[in-house]
C-alpha cells in the first residue's frame, strides 16, 4: 500500500504558497453548513476550534478535563521558536527549517518543516496581538534566548511559563467562539471510537465523564488533537490524563500509525523517589544554558556536591561535545546521563541522577541575574524537593516527555481516512526522530493557527458529504462496541489495581523501549506485554460503576489502550534496524556511541497498519525525499 | 550520605458526597507508613489503592498536570484551599508538611458557583463563563501586525505577566469569605487592561466580566484578602484595585 503525502512541487519556498492557492475554497455563506469535531484542547486543539470558527464553521470542541484550559501544553514551560532574526544573529526561515530537520535527524518531510518555519513568525505576531505577556527588553521589544541546542536566540518566552500563556491565549480565542455561539464545548468527554461512514470520518462516540453516557455525535470532518502517548512509561512528564486512547481507536478504525517508536525522553526532570511517585516533573531545559552537568569523577563517591573539588568533578557534557558542551540536544545528553548512571557515576537517593550546577552561573551574573531567567523553576524544584539551586546543586534525571511518532498524516494534515485530520502531538509530520526543544508549541500552533483552516477547506470543497446523522447504524455499532468493554473491566473484579499494573508496563518499557533499545530485549518487551494484557484482563480490580463519575474506570480504560499500543511501540522499534534520534538501538552506533543511521534502508516513514488484536500490523513505508539538504553525520562535538 | 526518607502516619477525616443532590459527611481513614516525599495527590492515590483493595469505593479528587499549573486539583485541608503551604497547588504540597500523627481534614472548594460533583470534585464551569464575557482580546487568526511594531515597556509586560499567572483553580473563591471570584476577574482584566492590545476592548471587558461573576452566584469583594494569601501563583490583589478602577472608569465614561 502506498501513502501518498501529496507534497506539493515546485521550490521548496513556494510549496506552501502554491498549495494554498492551489486548494479550493469553501464559499463563506456555505461554511457554517460543516460541522467539525475537535478532540482535545491542547494548543492544537483550541487554536484549531477557534480559527475555524472564525471562519464561519460550526464546531463542537471535546476535552477530558473540567475545563478547556487545562489540557496539557499549558504545563510547557521554555518557549516557542520562530525564525524572526530579532536579534540579528544569523537566524532565518532557512535555518530554522535546517536545525528542525538535522534535529530530527532526517527522518521528517522536508516540506512540512519548512511550511513550520516559514509559520513561526506568523504565529509570534497573532500571539503578541492576543496580548500574550512575552517578556521584553528594556528598549520595550520582544526579548529571546537560545534554546536546546541552537546556536541562535529564536526563542520567545513568557518566564518558565510559556505554554501557559500561549494556551490561555488560544483558550480565550476559544471561549470567544463559545460566546459567539460557534463553538460547542463538551469538557469532561472521553473519545470512545471513530465513527467511520463510507470510508469517510463522520463523527464519534464518547464517554460523558460524570454521567457514565456514552453520547454520539456525527460531523462533516474530526480533528484529532489529543496529544501524544508519553505516559506510557508511567512515569513521565505528561499529565495524568494524556493518553493514547482517541489516537488508537482512529488506529483501530483504519488510520495508520507512523513512527510509533519515536518517543523523546528529556534530560531535565526531577528524579524519582520511590514507588509512590506518580509523574515526573520537567525542569525547562533553557536551565541547561547557565547550569553545568556533571558527576562525581570517581564512581561510588558519595561525598555531597559541595565537598567534591573540581579535579574530581565530571563534566561530561562538556569534556565529550565541547563545541555544544550542556546544550547538545536531548536524546544525546539523556543517553549520556543515563550512561553517567550506569557506570556508577549517579547521585542522589536512587544514584539515578545528575548534576545541574549554577553555582558558576550564579558567579558570573550575581544571583539576581538569575533568578530573574530561573525564579519560578527554582522555586517549583525547591518546593518538591526541600532543596534550594542557589545553594545545593539540583538533582536531574531524564523522563519520558513527547512523543514525534503519532497518527500519519499528509501535507493537508489529514489522516489515510478521509475526513479525519490529525494535529499537534498526536500527528506525526514535523519532529523526524528526535524534537528540538521549543519546537512543540511551534507545531501545535502553526497546524491549528495557519494550517488546518486552509486545508479542511480543500476537502470540503473537493469531497462529496452524504449526510450522516447519529441514527447510521455506525454509531449505534460504536456505542455498543464501547459499552460492552466498559462492561468487561467492571466484571473482572480482580485482584491487582489500574496503578499496580500501570507500574509494570511502565518499567517494561522504561528498560526495553525506552532511551536505548536492542533487539533481544524488544523480543522479551513483547513478550512481556502480551503476558501482562493477558493479567489484566482476568485480574484487575475496577471498583464502583461505569454510570458514574468513575476516575478508576477511565485509567482501567486508558491502561488497556496502552497495553494495547505498547506492542506498536515495540514492534516497531524491533524494525527500525538503525539509530536515529531519540531511537537509539545499542546495536547501531559508531565508535563514539553515538546514533548510527542507515539511509539507504531506512530513510522511511515506518507506517503500521492495524491487522486485528493479537495480530502483527501490517508495515508500510513512506521513502522520504530529501532535494535540498544534505543528510549528514549529526555531530555535536 | 542521604538518609533514608522519614515515614509518617497520619489520620484522613475527609468529606464524602455521592453527587450534588446527596449529603455529604466525613468519612475517618487511618493512613500509614507515608514517605515524606509524596505530594498530597500521591497521598491520595495511595489512599485509594487501599480503599480498592478493602472493595471501598475510592475518593474522587481532579487533579491532571501533578506539577501546579494546569489549576485542576485543589481541596480544602485542615480549612485551607490547598493547604498549608504557601504559593502552592495541592498537588505540589508534600507530605514533610505535615508531622507523625497528625490528623488532617480534607473538603472540597465550597462555594454557591462550584457545585459539588462528587466527593472533591467541584464544578468550576463558572470561570469559564466568566471568561467568556470577554477575557480575550477579539482578533481573528491572520492579519496581525509584526510581532516587534508595538514595543511594551519592560515592567508593564512583567506587571501584564504577573496578572496573566492564574492557573483558574478557584482556591480564591474558596478562600473567600463570600465566595467572590473577584481576584480571578482581576488576574485576566488586569492583563490585558495593562497591555495596548487590550486598550480598545478594556471597558466592556471589566463591565462583561463583573457582570458574569454576578450572574454565575459569586459574591462581591469585601476586603479580606484571604484570595492573595491562598493564591497559588501569588496573585496580587493590587489587579483588584486596577479591576475596581477599570469597573468604575467604564460605568461611568465608556459607552458599554
Amino acid at each position: 500500500m502506498q501513502f501518498d503525502a501529496k507534497i506539493p512541487g515546485g521550490p521548496l519556498e513556494g510549496k506552501w504558497d502554491r498549495h494554498r492557492f492551489e486548494l479550493k475554497l469553501v464559499n463563506p455563506a456555505n461554511k457554517r453548513k460543516f460541522e467539525i469535531i475537535v478532540i482535545g484542547t491542547g494548543l492544537a486543539g483550541s487554536s484549531a476550534s477557534a480559527s475555524l470558527a472564525e471562519l464561519g464553521y460550526h464546531v463542537k470542541t471535546f476535552c477530558i478535563q473540567d475545563s478547556p484550559r487545562r489540557a496539557h501544553s499549558i504545563a510547557a514551560q521554555g518557549g516557542i521558536n520562530a525564525a524572526k532574526n530579532y536579534q540579528n544573529d544569523g537566524d532565518s526561515i532557512w535555518r530554522l527549517f535546517y536545525d528542525t530537520i538535522k534535529g530530527g535527524d532526517f527522518r521528517s518531510r522536508e516540506a512540512n518543516v519548512y511550511r513550520l518555519a516559514q509559520l513561526s513568525n506568523n504565529i509570534i505576531d497573532h500571539c503578541v496581538a492576543q496580548g500574550i505577556p512575552f517578556a521584553r527588553d528594556y528598549g520595550g521589544l520582544l526579548d529571546n534566548r537560545s534554546f536546546g541546542g541552537a546556536q541562535v536566540s529564536r526563542t520567545f518566552y513568557a518566564r518558565g511559563q510559556t505554554g501557559q500563556q500561549l494556551l490561555l491565549g488560544a483558550y480565550g480565542a476559544l471561549m470567544r467562539q463559545v460566546a459567539a455561539g460557534n463553538v460547542e464545548m463538551f469538557p469532561r468527554r472521553e473519545m470512545l471510537d471513530l465513527v467511520v461512514v463510507n470510508d469517510q470520518a463522520r463523527g464519534i462516540v464518547a464517554r460523558n465523564l460524570i454521567t457514565g453516557e456514552i453520547e454520539s455525535y456525527a460531523a462533516d470532518a474530526v480533528i484529532l488533537t489529543s496529544g501524544g502517548y508519553g505516559n506510557i512509561y508511567y512515569l513521565s512528564t505528561n499529565a495524568e490524563s494524556s493518553n493514547v486512547g482517541a489516537c488508537l481507536r482512529a488506529y483501530k478504525r483504519g488510520a495508520v500509525f507512523a513512527n510509533p517508536c519515536f518517543t523523546q525522553i528529556h534530560p531535565t526532570c526531577i528524579p524519582h523517589t520511590g514507588d509512590h511517585q506518580s509523574k515526573l516533573t520537567l525542569m525547562s531545559e533553557s536551565l541547561r544554558n547557565d547550569g553545568r552537568v556533571w558527576v562525581p569523577r570517581n564512581s561510588g563517591d558519595i561525598r555531597e556536591p559541595q565537598d567534591i573539588p573540581e579535579s574530581d568533578r565530571l563534566y561530561f557534557l562538556e569534556e565529550k561535545y565541547p563545541s555544544f558542551g550542556n546544550l547538545v540536544p536531548r536524546d544525546v545528553a539523556s543517553r549520556n546521563a543515563k550512561e553517567q548512571c550506569d557506570a556508577g557515576r549517579g547521585v542522589g537517593l536512587t544514584r539515578c541522577a545528575v548534576y545541574l550546577d549554577f553555582s558558576d552561573a550564579i558567579q558570573r551574573d550575581g544571583k539576581d541575574v538569575i533568578a530573574k531567567k530561573y525564579g519560578n523553576l527554582f522555586e517549583m524544584y525547591e518546593r518538591i524537593t526541600d532543596e534550594t539551586p542557589y545553594k545545593r546543586p539540583m538533582m536531574i534525571f531524564p523522563a519520558s516527555h513527547y512523543t514525534m511518532g503519532g497518527l500519519w498524516v499528509d501535507y493537508n494534515l489529514m489522516s489515510n481516512i478521509p475526513g479525519l485530520f490529525v494535529l499537534g502531538e498526536a500527528n506525526f509530520s514535523d519532529h523526524g526522530a528526535n524534537r528540538l526543544g521549543a519546537s512543540a508549541l511551534m507545531q501545535g500552533l502553526a497546524d491549528g493557527y495557519f494550517i488546518i483552516p486552509y486545508t479542511i477547506g480543500g476537502y470540503f470543497a473537493g469531497t462529496p458529504l452524504a449526510p450522516v446523522t447519529t441514527g447510521h447504524g455506525a454509531f449505534n455499532e460504536a456505542v455498543q462496541e464501547g459499552q460492552t468493554k466498559l462492561h468487561k473491566l467492571m466484571s473482572i473484579q480482580g485482584k491487582r489495581t489500574v496503578d499496580n499494573i500501570f507500574r509494570e508496563l511502565g518499567k517494561i518499557m522504561w528498560e526495553y523501549c525506552g532511551m536505548s533499545r536492542n533487539a533481544e530485549g524488544l523480543e522479551k518487551a513483547s513478550k512481556l506485554i502480551q503476558s501482562l494484557r493477558g493479567e489484566f484482563w482476568e485480574n484487575v480490580l475496577v471498583p464502583g460503576t461505569d454510570k458514574d463519575f468513575n476516575k478508576s474506570l477511565e485509567k482501567a480504560q486508558r491502561l488497556a489502550d496502552s497495553l494495547e499500543f505498547a506492542e506498536t511501540m515495540v514492534v516497531d522499534a524491533w524494525t527500525r534496524n538503525e539509530s536515529c534520534g531519540s531511537h537509539f538501538r545499542t546495536e547501531f552506533q559508531t565508535e563514539d556511541g553515538e546514533a548510527k543511521r542507515d539511509d539507504e534502508n531506512f530513510c522511511h516513514v515506518s507506517v503500521w497498519k492495524y491487522q486485528g488484536e493479537e495480530e502483527r500490523p501490517a508495515f508500510h513505508k513512506e521513502p522520504l525525499v530529501f532535494e535540498n539538504v544534505e543528510l549528514s553525520q549529526r555531530s555535536y562535538k | 550520605m542521604k538518609k533514608l526518607p522519614r515515614r509518617i502516619n497520619i489520620t484522613l477525616k475527609i468529606w464524602r458526597q455521592q453527587g450534588p443532590k446527596s449529603k455529604g459527611h466525613f468519612e475517618v481513614i487511618p493512613v500509614k507508613n507515608v514517605s515524606v516525599h509524596m505530594s498530597f495527590i500521591e497521598l491520595l492515590d495511595t489512599v485509594n489503592e487501599q480503599l480498592s483493595l478493602e472493595g471501598k469505593d475510592p475518593i474522587a479528587f481532579d487533579n491532571d498536570c501533578r506539577e501546579g499549573i494546569c489549576g485542576a486539583c485543589g481541596a480544602v485541608v485542615d480549612g485551607r484551599a490547598h493547604g498549608p503551604e504557601k504559593a502552592t497547588t495541592l498537588c505540589q504540597l508534600h507530605m514533610r508538611k505535615f508531622s507523625d500523627g497528625d490528623t488532617i481534614v480534607v473538603e472540597p472548594f465550597r462555594a454557591r458557583a462550584f457545585k459539588v460533583v462528587k466527593d472533591l470534585v467541584v464544578d468550576r464551569s463558572a470561570l469559564d463563563k466568566i471568561i467568556q464575557a470577554g477575557g480575550y482580546i477579539s482578533v481573528n487568526t491572520g492579519g496581525s501586525p509584526d510581532a516587534n511594531a508595538l514595543p511594551i515597556a519592560q515592567k508593564m509586560a512583567d506587571k501584564a505577566m504577573d496578572a496573566a499567572a492564574c492557573i483558574g483553580c478557584g482556591a480564591c473563591v474558596a478562600a473567600c469569605p463570600s465566595a467572590s471570584a473577584m481576584l480571578f476577574v482581576s488576574g485576566k482584566v488586569s492583563q490585558l487592561a495593562l497591555l495596548p492590545q487590550g486598550r480598545p476592548e478594556a471597558a466592556k471587558r471589566a463591565i462583561g466580566m463583573v457582570r458574569a461573576m454576578d450572574a454565575c452566584g459569586f459574591g462581591n469583594c469585601s476586603n479580606h484578602r484571604e484570595c492573595e494569601n491562598t493564591c497559588p501563583k501569588e496573585i496580587s490583589i493590587v489587579n483588584i484595585a486596577r479591576l475596581n478602577r477599570e469597573f468604575l472608569k467604564a460605568s461611568f465614561i465608556s459607552e458599554e
